[in-house]
């Protein structure tokens, strides 16, 4: 279980109990979390679950597979702290983890 | 105005099994679907991916999912719309009457919505002044290449299509690929032929730079680029191709008075019938309790709603259950030899 902060692209921020094991995606969209629209279920087929991860973060998260930035890149304004929210996966590691919600998903 | 039993919107796997199932009891349709080819999300998204929890096929990709449906569908003659888009969907009280963005139109009693998560639409820039431009200066696909000859085209994208369109228009243009990391997704063979040609100074290649704005007044005559650690570019060009494959979007779906909850249509689990007699939606893009969005739930969903489709395509006929193994009129319909 961890506490999983959800900040929408207006500010507004959303703090959630996440269980082990669900993806930070399951994660919001169980919990109606606006921004996060996961289209393809957490197949890494589309690129509709799309969140920024702060640096500190970034780096302390497990990497990123293959195929992950590729899907990146038809993700709308991907940066350098991108992420596909359903590979990123509850540990209580992630405890206090903050993402950042993109204006759009498509 | 094409007359027909039903009308399947999608010609992916769940659109093109519940056609055989259509077929299957003696009803005719057809099929609509926005892309250029046939089989949806498995030949858009992944067609070399294996899938494997298709009953009683071990291991297959998309690609071979879609052919052996297709092959499936050989005995019948069914004719497919493809890159056309349902626009309108109104009632004339005994049918729907439907509308394509080409004009096509049809009379039906039945429509089923096959549309996964909607139709696919090409992913464009985020600046706003791209709208602008758009088709006069920006293309996020190329209709005819002659236009680029002798110009400076800005290529972005890092998959096959920008790099395919890279190298084409090297030959007569004066071509700038920009790609957001320096990885590319294309095939090896293309990313090496690419290297090449920016050697030779054919391709100037900008690699962790996005686009960050345009300017000009009735044509684009620059564009500013942006790398990762914000230094900026200033590129003069007179066209510029996005190339960052295809999103999903419910599109006019959303206008034809069905009941949608995220993205989905409520659908009853007898019929796989919307709010709206006679408009079903199976496969992804239909909800209900206990839902799962597999291919072979579209299989079953599709089933039901082609036998509710007997009811108002043969309002005076009943339909009888038969299986393939022992009908008659099923075998004959199949043009197998007894």
């Amino acid at each position: 279980m961890a506490k999983i902060i959800y900040i929408e692209h207006d500010g507004k921020s959303h703090t959630i109990e996440v269980a082990n094991g669900l993806s930070v995606m399951e994660g919001a969209v169980q919990n109606n979390i606006p921004g996060i629209d996961a289209d393809c279920g957490g197949s890494m087929a589309c690129a509709t679950c799309h969140v920024y991860v702060k640096e500190e973060w970034f780096n302390k998260l497990p990497k990123k597979e293959d195929g992950e930035d590729d899907m990146l890149d038809m993700a709308f304004e991907p940066k350098k702290n991108s992420r596909l929210s359903c590979q990123l996966m509850v540990t209580d590691q992630l405890e206090g983890l903050i993402v950042n919600l993109p204006e759009k998903q498509v | 105005m094409i007359k027909t039993d039903a009308l399947i919107i999608g010609a992916g796997p769940t659109g093109l099994f519940t056609a055989h199932q259509l077929k299957l009891i003696g009803l005719s349709c057809e099929i609509v679907d926005n892309l250029d080819k046939i089989g949806g999300q498995c030949i858009e998204l992944y067609p070399d991916k294996p899938i494997y929890d298709i009953p009683a096929i071990p291991e297959c990709t998309g690609e071979e999912l879609t052919n052996n449906l297709i092959n499936q569908l050989k005995p019948f003659d069914i004719k497919f719309h493809l890159s056309e888009r349902v626009e309108e969907v109104k009632t004339n009280k005994e049918n729907w009457e439907v509308k394509t963005n080409k004009g096509t139109e049809f009379s039906t009693p039945n429509i089923i919505i096959a549309g996964g998560v909607g139709s696919f639409e090409p992913r464009k820039f985020s600046p706003k002044e791209c709208e602008k431009f758009e088709n006069k200066s920006i293309f996020y696909s190329i209709k005819d290449k002659t236009v680029f000859k002798g110009k400076t085209v800005s290529i972005f994208g890092g998959g096959d299509s920008a790099l395919d369109w890279a190298i084409e228009l090297s030959k007569d243009s004066k071509v700038n690929l920009i790609h957001r990391r320096d990885e590319f997704r294309g095939a090896q063979a293309s990313v090496d032929k690419m290297n090449e040609l920016v050697k030779t100074k054919k391709i100037n290649l900008f690699t962790k730079y996005q686009l960050k704005s345009l300017s000009g007044n009735e044509n684009l005559e620059s564009i500013e680029i942006e790398h990762d650690n914000k230094e900026t570019k200033n590129l003069k060009t007179d066209y510029v191709l996005g190339f960052f494959g295809l999103i999903m979007q419910l599109g006019p779906i959303a206008n034809w008075g069905l009941n949608i909850d995220k993205k989905t249509i409520s659908v009853d689990t007898e019929k796989f019938e919307t709010n709206q007699k006679g408009i079903y939606a199976v496969g992804d893009i239909c909800t209900y309790p206990g839902k799962l969005k597999l291919i072979l739930s579209g299989f079953h969903e599709g089933a039901l709603a082609a036998r509710a489709c007997f009811k108002l395509a043969r309002p005076n006929e009943k339909y009888r259950f038969e299986f393939t193994t022992s009908s008659k009129s099923i075998k004959n319909r199949l043009g197998v030899k007894e």
